[in-house]
């Protein structure tokens, strides 16, 4: 009897210890919609930020190991040539461990796009993504309004659509 | 036996802290190529071979035999 009781004693802690780590993932800490773009400078990122007062951002935490990562570079290149005159800017933040990494991937697929690097992963830590790549639209009051988790084909009208929107916005 | 109980306890809260989630941007190393199981083809098909024939008098993959190791 004493023994079953300990089993279950033991059952709970475990269970408990369970639901408190599982609580606290779901209500990590992270970036969200309608919240204020924390000050980029103070994040010790390596590479120049581009200027991004009154301009819609495009965001997007990406890494040279990530293949979605590969396949949205065209479609930011894209953007950052047809919307850019109207107000937009993509800042590619990389991930990556060293810089080697990340400009032999720039080289590669980067088309000029304005990249920074994340060197203690910090910002990231800080935007606590739940993906590679995660990308968040600014506005140009420098508002998060969009949270974009991961990259496919399909999502480069949807995004399009909300950059058009508020490229729109005065 | 309380004691004993109560260090085990203890000694399961310490192993349970121990556990670290990765999180998405640290995921370079398991990303890598090498980490794939099925990299290497020929690799791959030996693998299969042992585990068919240690399973397959459990039906493994599908297909019966003694479990031998002559197919």
């Amino acid at each position: 009897m004493k023994r079953r009781c300990f089993f279950r004693k033991s059952l709970f802690v475990l269970g408990s210890l369970g639901v408190l780590g599982g609580g606290s993932a779901a209500f990590a800490a992270g970036w969200k919609v309608d919240e204020k773009l924390p000050n980029l400078a103070t994040f010790g990122l390596e590479g120049s930020l581009p200027e991004l007062k009154g301009k819609v951002v495009y965001l997007d935490f990406w890494a040279s190991w990530c293949a979605p990562c590969k396949a949205s570079f065209p479609v930011l290149s894209k953007w950052q040539q047809e919307f850019s005159a109207k107000g937009f800017t993509v800042l590619a933040v990389s991930v990556d461990a060293t810089s080697s990494e990340m400009s032999a991937f720039l080289k590669k697929y980067g088309g000029g796009l304005p990249a920074v690097r994340d060197v203690g992963q910090q910002l990231v830590a800080a935007a606590d993504v739940r993906s590679m790549p995660t990308a968040f639209l600014i506005d140009r009051k420098g508002q998060i309004r969009v949270v974009h988790n991961g990259f496919r084909e399909k999502d480069e009208e949807l995004l399009a659509g909300q950059i058009r929107a508020l490229l729109a916005e005065r | 036996m309380k004691l004993i109980g109560k260090c085990f306890l203890l000694g399961l809260c310490f192993w349970s802290g121990a556990c670290a989630s990765v999180k998405p941007w640290q995921r370079e190393h398991l990303a890598d190529y090498t980490m794939r199981p099925g990299r290497d083809p020929l690799s791959n098909s030996i693998s299969e071979h042992v585990w068919f024939t240690r399973e397959a008098f459990a039906g493994g993959r599908g297909v019966g035999g003694g479990g031998c190791g002559c197919n």
